[in-house]
């Protein structure tokens, strides 16, 4: 019967189609697995899903010249709702999964969470959100790199910036109270109680929203400071700042992301005029962040959400990484984002010892004739 | 002691009771009369803010002098801000006057709350540059580090307000009839008090000290946002409590008190904990004078 033996062959054959395809990825990949990991539902998701998409459009990208050592790259995506409970499902999931590198996770938490799951398993790891400082400053995780800069990266350029340029002695430092400006006080304060150079005159909170500040002024005049590094926001210091002004004052005001904002010129004025602030680098004119911007108007019909950027460069940065290791191996792919510099729409990068993105980040500006203009 | 920094504080905390006055006033005037804590009052100070931002803005580009857009400013706010109060209290407070006192509070809360709103859709949630109003007066040049002019103009404000308003009460027909209002409604009526017409001069009155502080304190700070008047209103609801609610002279007397222990506390100790130590001194007031500072011993009528 001819007809019988062919339906068994075909049977036969369909299993062995489904075996071949089972044992395919315990096979050593035809692929190289990137995986994906961060909110992308929940109320965070607006967090997550940016870096979804710019994974996609590097990943079409990289595929479409060929991939990565030869091999297509995949993507595995995960879910963890910014959470540190879900975060280390996430992370077994992937772990399971196979996944080479990992771009993810978004929030600090969930990414603490996550990375001793990695760690254990030999995978880099590489977020493009997560500030919190220990999570590189620690060394606890060598597999951890980011391409965003640490909370205190602010404080650190504000504090090296009056030593070392400014050259003061005597500093004020004053705070709004809020989570932001606070820590941003409690770093630089910390910066300056390590540099023998530095004296913290004045250290303050200041009550948000309050009528004057000529009491908190009378006291940076009294202490004698020679600049003031406030942790806020706009409202805040453009009325400190026009009081000491006013009062003719001229020690120096450093301040932060909170600050550098157009409307704390138009508020201030004449009085805003010197100001320093510190502010993320602008990378709007690289042509890399046009181009990808331009690409995601094009996939998705909008402009790119949240940390966009940031995720764009750190799956070009961890794809680069691996084509210049030559392997998945980790301790190459280790060397490769220490020692190579990747095109990326932040600018040229590369990694430091601990993890963090090298000339990521901010740089200070300055007020000057009604502008911020970033100080060289 | 350093004798400099002392006067320095005594004059910040100067400036900072006087804003406080210039909003208590309204707070104790209208408390005294209908016993309503007005939660708008906060709110009419940043409309007047506002409508003198307006005003002044189109001012300056048809190049008027300084002191004639402050006069035009502040009397478009003055007239602005009694619209809105005479307006808020016909149609929030009249209907509720015999409810429960509870009720014209919660009434008060949502006009608060609808004023905020509004300001903020029809305006903008940013915060605005006010121009400084205030000429820089040349005879203050030698002292303008210690002491700026629109601060003597504040302190004098205050000062006026507070004289005209107790010489409105106690000499004036209409002074009469407020405090015959405040004393007894229903008799005051009997006699021929017109009460509606009482308690609505009262919200102009106190609407008109409101947005001339508005003015005053703008351009004093030099920015303004819808939300000024929350914080404004409840510091100066605090100063009138404590020197007294209904008590003029006691709004002031509270408010510069207010002030005070602010600007020294912050001075000499430290301003992390300038709001808990003006709670803390406004609980340790209350507890050893219930009424206040200046406040009568109210014997509840039944």
């Amino acid at each position: 019967m001819v007809k019988n033996h062919f339906g068994k062959l075909l049977i036969l054959l369909v299993a062995a189609a489904f075996l071949a395809a089972a044992a395919g990825p315990a096979m050593a990949a035809d692929t190289i697995k990137l995986g994906v990991a961060g909110p992308h539902s929940g109320d965070l998701a607006s967090y997550g899903i940016p870096t979804v998409k710019a994974a996609e459009l590097v990943v079409k990208n990289i595929n479409a010249k060929g991939g990565v050592l030869g091999k297509k790259v995949e993507l595995i995506v995960e879910d963890d709702v910014c959470k540190p409970e879900v975060a280390t499902n996430t992370a077994t999931k992937l772990v399971g999964a196979g996944v080479n590198v990992v771009l993810g996770h978004i929030c600090s938490g969930a990414t603490k969470a996550a990375l001793g799951i990695y760690k254990d398993s030999h995978i880099v790891v590489m977020s493009p959100s997560a500030t919190n400082p220990a999570l590189t400053q620690s060394g606890n995780y060598p597999n951890f790199f980011r391409t965003i800069a640490s909370d205190d990266a602010q404080a650190k350029l504000e504090v090296e910036f009056a030593l070392n340029v400014l050259k003061v002695k005597r500093i004020a430092v004053l705070h709004d109270k809020g989570d932001y400006g606070k820590g941003l006080a409690e770093f630089a304060k910390g910066f300056l109680e390590k540099d023998p150079r530095a004296k913290v005159v004045l250290y303050e909170g200041i009550t948000p929203g309050a009528v004057d500040y000529s009491a908190v002024v009378q006291k940076i005049k009294r202490k004698k400071a020679e600049a003031v590094i406030f942790g806020g926001y706009h409202p805040e210091a453009s009325k400190i700042v026009t009081q000491m002004r006013k009062k003719k004052m001229k020690a120096y005001f450093i301040s932060d992301d909170g600050v550098k904002d157009d409307t704390f010129i138009k508020v201030a004025k004449k009085y805003a005029e010197g100001v320093y602030a510190t502010g993320p680098k602008d990378v709007s004119k690289n042509p890399l962040t046009i181009k990808a911007r331009a690409e995601h108007v094009k996939a998705y019909g909008s402009d790119p959400g949240a940390f966009f950027e940031n995720a764009y460069a750190a799956a070009l940065a961890l794809l680069n990484a691996i084509e210049k290791a030559g392997s998945t191996d980790y301790d190459a792919i280790v060397k490769a984002l220490r020692t190579e510099y990747v095109d990326t729409p932040l600018g040229k990068i590369k990694f430091d010892e601990k993890g963090d993105a090298i000339g990521v980040g901010f740089a200070m500006y300055q007020v000057r004739n009604g502008k911020y203009v970033e100080v060289k | 002691m350093d004798f400099e920094y002392f006067f320095e504080l005594f004059l910040g905390g100067l400036t900072r009771g006087s804003i406080y006055a210039l909003l208590a006033l309204g707070y104790t005037m209208v408390y005294g009369i209908i016993q309503l804590i007005n939660f708008a009052h906060g709110e009419i100070y940043m409309i007047g803010a506002f409508t003198a931002l307006i005003v002044a803005g189109v001012l300056t580009l048809m190049g008027w002098n300084q002191v004639a857009i402050l006069v035009i400013a502040s009397i478009a706010a003055v007239v602005y801000s009694s619209a809105y109060g005479f307006t808020a209290e016909k149609i929030a407070y009249k209907p509720l006057r015999n409810a429960p006192r509870l009720s014209a509070l919660i009434s008060a809360i949502g006009v608060s709350l609808f004023l905020q709103n509004y300001v903020l859709l029809a305006q903008t949630s940013d915060f605005l540059p006010f121009p400084n109003l205030i000429p820089e007066f040349e005879f203050l040049k030698p002292v303008e580090h210690i002491v700026r002019s629109s601060e003597i103009v504040i302190y004098l404000t205050t000062a006026i307000v507070m004289v005209a308003l107790t010489i409105l009460i106690k000499f004036t027909r209409i002074g009469k009839a407020m405090r015959a209002t405040a004393q007894d409604q229903q008799m005051a009526m009997l006699v021929g008090v017109d009460v509606d017409r009482v308690i609505s001069v009262t919200f102009i009155i106190g609407s008109a000290t409101a947005a001339l502080g508005g003015v005053l304190i703008a351009s004093h700070i030099g920015q303004i946002n819808f939300y000024i008047g929350f914080i404004a209103g409840i510091k100066a609801f605090v100063a009138a409590v404590l020197g007294g609610i209904g008590s003029m002279p006691g709004a002031v007397l509270g408010s510069l008190v207010l002030g005070w222990t602010e600007s020294f506390f912050t001075g000499y100790i430290s301003s992390d904990y300038e709001d808990v130590f003006a709670f803390i001194f406004l609980v340790l007031i209350l507890i050893f004078r219930p009424s206040g500072i200046l406040g009568r011993k109210d014997t509840d009528k039944v």
